[in-house]
């Protein structure tokens, strides 16, 4: 048995070549335009956003020195030091610290529930296979539009000055901004479940509810659960700016000390929040997992 | 043809005598459920406590926020001179999005290499630049805005730096993830043929990533255009300085001016990055936030 490829004739190899050739070369010419284009839009956007690279590299150094500032005392007897030599001194707050760190994430927590319990009682309102009135249906679907459109801080300066300032506005903020946002993702998974059990529980004469509680919930709760933690650690972020315009959380002392250049105070902030973040983030990660492998469970 | 009932209907009594199992009501499931329910109650409950919660407040902030909303009605940007003023804020806040996404996605593109299990230099390296991208996540773009002004000063510069930090991180993870979840087969193909790691990256990897990277850039081009509303707030450019200003002096017809702007905005470059991300990457892959 032959196993030898017989080889192309040359002139035939001339023709494919050439046209592979020809192939690369409109591909490349169209990567160039598309650069071109993207080059020419990021110019534009740098002449409207007053991009000043001299000032940048000038003043580039400021970037770095401030993080040296913020890791040395300025003030008392330790003046001048390293933060990490005094942890004491460093963290003198840390009580008060601790209580408002804890008020944030309480916030991020009231803010994600308030919300995704919104988000859960519209999301089946929002979902195509679900409701065939396509009025109520994008009516629903424009407000969770216009809810996560609107910035959560936005929301927080127009409810400061309906509920005053604390931490109310914050919460309420940020549920609404959530509701927005898982709604639209709660909306999604019901649209991708299978219709087999809805079928089937219609077939018996289940109601609208009845259908949504025994042949929706339990093929979309896991993902909802999923989606919520993943918002929760978000909203624990937005919940630590939320001070910086007065609605409540560890916000208000970060922006003080950094308009009035506590410097070591910074630090100890930024440090604090990234911890919480990070075992936020680590812990609802485990948790994720461990929903999802469940439901992928045969 | 005669079917006997008999035949298809279970015999429950039977059943249930057969399985004792499956018609017990599962206590330690049933507990486990009610457990966490009520500890997220409690929680709940605690937290409306805590943060001083009350009914006559919220009674009375709804009414607040009602009078609110008739006041916003019909928007109104106050003059002409205004009006292009917004208008040349919300060009900047488009300008923020873009070039701060862009930076920031050409800066995490190595990053996401090095930061990937299978294209790193080192297990080190790799394990310490993924703390770095998580540490640039854990601070907020707000609080990058003020960083930054701290440098260039107040402005729209302070605003593109801002967006590309903080987007540093998030890119930084996300590309290291697709990176790892690139099929290996072709990457094996390329090391086959003689291919040395450079060349692997290249034709192995990098075909396979780029489609994925593109769709998260222009998915955070997106959410950025929301985000570069607000850090306006503190000083760093764009339409939130005058959103904020306009709430404070409780202009309330050019605040939903403005928010419809946002809106409108916001709209335009959903419906232009959809079609964009459906031409690089199909109808299949869109990326889940």
């Amino acid at each position: 048995m032959a196993t030898s490829l017989p080889r192309l004739t040359d002139d035939r190899l001339a023709t494919v070549l050439q046209a592979y050739h020809d192939a690369i070369r409109a591909k490349r010419a169209r990567s160039l335009t598309f650069v071109g284009l993207v080059v020419a839009l990021m110019l534009l956007s740098g002449w409207v956003a007053q991009v000043d690279l001299s000032k940048l590299v000038a003043n580039s150094g400021n970037f770095f020195s401030y993080f040296d500032r913020i890791m040395t005392f300025d003030s008392g007897p330790v003046a001048g030091q390293r933060v990490w030599t005094d942890p004491a001194e460093w963290f003198w707050g840390l009580k008060k610290w601790l209580v408002l760190l804890a008020d944030t994430i309480l916030i991020g927590y009231l803010g994600t529930a308030l919300g995704a319990i919104g988000a859960f009682l519209l999301c089946f309102s929002a979902a195509a296979n679900l409701m065939p009135n396509p009025w109520l249906r994008n009516g629903v679907k424009r407000l969770f539009e216009f809810c996560r459109t609107v910035p959560e801080i936005v929301f927080a300066l127009i409810f400061i000055i309906a509920f005053g300032l604390g931490p109310i506005p914050g919460v309420f903020a940020i549920a609404i901004h959530t509701m927005g946002a898982l709604g639209k993702l709660f909306a999604e998974v019901v649209e991708n479940i299978d219709m087999k059990s809805v079928e089937g529980s219609v077939a018996t004469g289940a109601g609208f509810s009845q259908t949504v509680r025994f042949a929706v919930l339990p093929q979309v709760l896991s993902n909802f659960a999923s989606y919520t933690l993943l918002r929760f650690e978000i909203n624990v972020r937005g919940a630590s700016v939320m001070g910086f315009v007065g609605a409540g959380g560890i916000g208000q002392d970060l922006i003080e000390a950094i308009r009035k250049f506590y410097y070591a105070d910074v630090s100890a902030l930024l440090l604090l929040i990234i911890l919480t973040v990070t075992v936020i983030d680590l812990g609802t990660e485990r948790l994720r997992h461990a929903l999802i492998s469940r439901e992928e469970r045969p | 043809m005669k079917v006997s009932f008999r035949a298809i209907t279970p015999d429950l009594p039977a059943l249930r005598a057969r399985h004792p199992q499956h018609f017990a009501p599962s206590v330690m499931h049933r507990a486990v459920v009610i457990g966490c329910v009520a500890v997220l109650a409690g929680l709940f409950v605690l937290g409306f406590w805590r943060l001083g919660f009350s009914f006559e407040r919220i009674l009375s902030g709804i009414g607040q926020l009602g009078t609110l909303v008739l006041l916003m009605i019909p928007p109104n940007p106050g003059s002409w001179a205004k009006f292009f003023t917004f208008l040349h804020a919300l060009a900047e806040t488009v300008a923020i999005a873009f070039l701060g996404t862009l930076l920031a996605a050409l800066v995490a593109f190595p990053v996401g290499f090095v930061a990937a299990r299978n294209t790193t230099v080192n297990r080190l390296v790799q394990f310490a630049s993924r703390r770095v991208l998580d540490g640039i996540r854990g601070i907020d773009t707000l609080i990058w805005a003020l960083l930054w002004i701290n440098v260039v000063g107040l402005g729209p510069f302070a605003g593109v730096l801002a967006i590309m930090t903080s987007d540093i991180g998030t890119f930084g993870k996300l590309f290291s993830e697709a990176i790892e979840a690139a099929d290996k087969k072709s990457v094996e193909g390329i090391a086959s043929t003689g291919g040395t790691r450079l060349h692997q990256i290249r034709f192995g990897i990098l075909p396979q990533v780029f489609p994925v990277i593109a769709g998260q850039v222009l998915y955070f081009f997106e959410s950025n255009a929301r985000s570069g509303t607000i850090i306006g707030i503190v000083g760093a450019g764009g339409i939130g300085l005058h959103l904020a200003e306009q709430i404070r002096t409780l202009e309330w017809q050019a605040v939903s001016f403005l928010v419809i702007l946002i809106l409108i905005m916001v709209a335009a470059i959903d419906a232009v990055s959809v079609r964009l991300r459906t031409a690089i990457m199909g109808r299949a892959h869109q990326p889940m936030m």
